[in-house]
């Protein structure tokens, strides 16, 4: 589903690699945290499935595409097929619950009726119905967190990578975050979630892939966040 | 294509800079006056070529007292003009104007005003009126008739014709060069503009870019955007030209015009620039627009 094969990443100013040689493989359907302390190259792995970068060497698959080859005009395929969520939310400030759900769906082009029908659909999965109507600023941080799931959701992405997406909010509303993204998980989409909390890790004994210093350095089918085995 | 989003997107986008597009809207408008005022130039400058070239003569003036024993060339001296002039090559005819004949003109040209009171017959002279096939003639004319027994001399009108050319090609240049100084403003305010809108609209293009909306969908609004404001700017400017026929050309030049001296400026003049105006405004908005994305904005 997602395989990423010896992939190195190198950027222009910088003398260490960001990512060197990491090969892993994401079934469909699986929950991953990607852990590792700040600048162990996080980040760099999720904006190169994103194909935000393109790796220096070395191959990334999803699903059937050759991401690193993809021709420029082909990259919106790949990214309607993964949903994104960040730890500030990138909610549109000037719109409506509703309004942001129904900018990603109506931006790639999705009819006015199918998007009537999917926002509330989405709204409800995350816990929002009844709330369509406020603007992000009348919301919770758990619950702006719940709209930009609904946005990364509504085109049922085959992928959701979720960037840090509890580092603002504290543990009991993390606790719900987590919560809906294993609900989204279990209605098939593969989840791939980089994050620095501990207590989520140890409590959701999922897989946990940890990088250091740009390498792969553990990855274990269910696992917790400290080495301790 | 969604293009009620894509509608709102530029309505939201026009709002948010107003002052911008404001700004955008009336140097795009000044630019493409400027171009408009060219164009009409041009268009007069080739219909009052038209209208002189069958009417522009050279005059031969006769001397005093040739011009006032014969009245109707029938001596030797200004028969034998005459036929030097018919057998010149380039001459198309000659026609004889008496003092008299002169005179009437002269009254008419003049009718109503003081001139036409301090005339008398005798200050007129008489002149042959040769018209030429070909401009170059003149010169042949000329070189036939000096120093001629009872010439006088030799005026040749496209001489003075040449001076009205003169202004009315610096008319056209003139406003070709403010259009242009114009048009590299504009240009600059667009691409500026369109960097701005982009900037502000940061957050939705990049949610735009996740989510896996394609170029077009990111782009359009913005070269909507700026193609809006040009064909705004165009239209403007077309209502500008016509408002400055109306209230400046037709009040300033009404009296050469009435003359005959320069064709008028028809309202059809104006409707004919106007969408070569829109498709200037228009497509320099559009080139620009997509220059500036291309280059400064990351989509």
């Amino acid at each position: 589903m997602i395989r990423l094969e010896r992939v190195t990443k190198v950027y222009a100013k910088s003398t260490r690699p960001a990512l060197n040689g990491v090969s892993v493989e994401v079934e469909r359907g699986e929950f991953v945290f990607l852990i590792g302390p700040s600048g162990s190259g996080k980040s760099t792995f999720l904006r190169l499935l994103l194909r935000e970068d393109i790796p220096t060497r070395g191959t990334i698959t999803i699903a059937d595409l050759n991401v690193a080859k993809l021709p420029r005009r082909r990259v919106p395929q790949l990214r309607q097929r993964i949903g994104c969520v960040f730890q500030d939310f990138r909610l549109l400030p000037n719109k409506t619950v509703h309004g942001n759900v129904a900018f990603a769906l109506e931006v790639i082009g999705k009819p006015p009726q199918m998007v009537r029908r999917l926002v509330p659909e989405v709204l409800e999965l995350v816990g929002l119905d009844g709330k369509a109507e406020r603007m992000p600023h009348e919301l919770s941080g758990g619950e702006q967190q719940r709209v930009a799931i609904a946005r990364a959701f509504a085109n049922r992405p085959l992928v959701l990578l979720a960037d840090e997406p509890t580092g603002n909010l504290d543990p009991d509303t993390s606790q719900g975050i987590m919560l809906l993204l294993e609900r989204i998980n279990r209605k098939g989409t593969t989840v791939i979630m980089a994050t620095h909390d501990h207590s989520i890790v140890d409590s959701m004994r999922r897989r946990v892939v940890e990088l250091s210093m740009g390498r792969l350095v553990r990855d274990d089918v269910v696992g917790v966040y400290g080495v301790t085995r | 294509m969604r293009t009620d989003f894509v509608v709102r997107e530029v309505v939201t986008g026009l709002r948010r800079n107003v002052t911008m597009t404001i700004a955008m809207v009336l140097t795009t408008a000044i630019s493409l006056v400027m171009v408009g005022t060219g164009l009409l130039a041009v268009r007069t400058i080739d219909r009052t070529e038209q209208l002189y070239s069958d009417r522009v003569e050279v005059q031969v003036a006769l001397t005093q007292d040739i011009s006032s024993a014969d009245t109707d060339c029938s001596q030797p001296i200004c028969m034998r003009l005459r036929s030097t002039l018919e057998s010149t090559p380039l001459v198309a005819s000659v026609r004889f104007e008496s003092q008299q004949q002169a005179y009437e003109r002269y009254l008419e040209l003049f009718e109503g005003q003081s001139l036409a009171d301090v005339v008398r017959p005798q200050s007129l002279p008489a002149t042959l009126r040769v018209k030429l096939t070909e401009p170059a003639g003149a010169q042949a004319v000329r070189q036939a008739m000096t120093d001629q027994v009872g010439v006088r001399n030799v005026i040749d009108q496209r001489e003075v014709v040449a001076k009205l050319f003169d202004f009315l090609g610096g008319v056209r240049d003139v406003a070709f060069a403010l259009a242009l100084v114009q048009a590299i403003a504009a240009l600059l305010l667009i691409s500026n503009t369109v960097q701005v809108s982009a900037f502000t609209r940061r957050v939705e293009v990049g949610v735009m870019r996740l989510v896996g909306a394609t170029r077009w969908y990111t782009q359009l609004p913005f070269l909507i955007e700026a193609v809006v404001t040009g064909v705004v700017g165009a239209v403007i400017a077309s209502v500008g030209l016509l408002v400055g026929k109306v209230l400046f050309f037709d009040q300033v030049l009404s009296g050469v015009v009435s003359n005959g001296v320069v064709p008028p400026v028809e309202v059809a003049d104006v409707l004919w620039a106007s969408p070569i105006l829109l498709m200037i405004g228009a497509g320099i908005a559009a080139v620009t627009g997509y220059v500036t994305l291309r280059l400064y904005v990351r989509l």
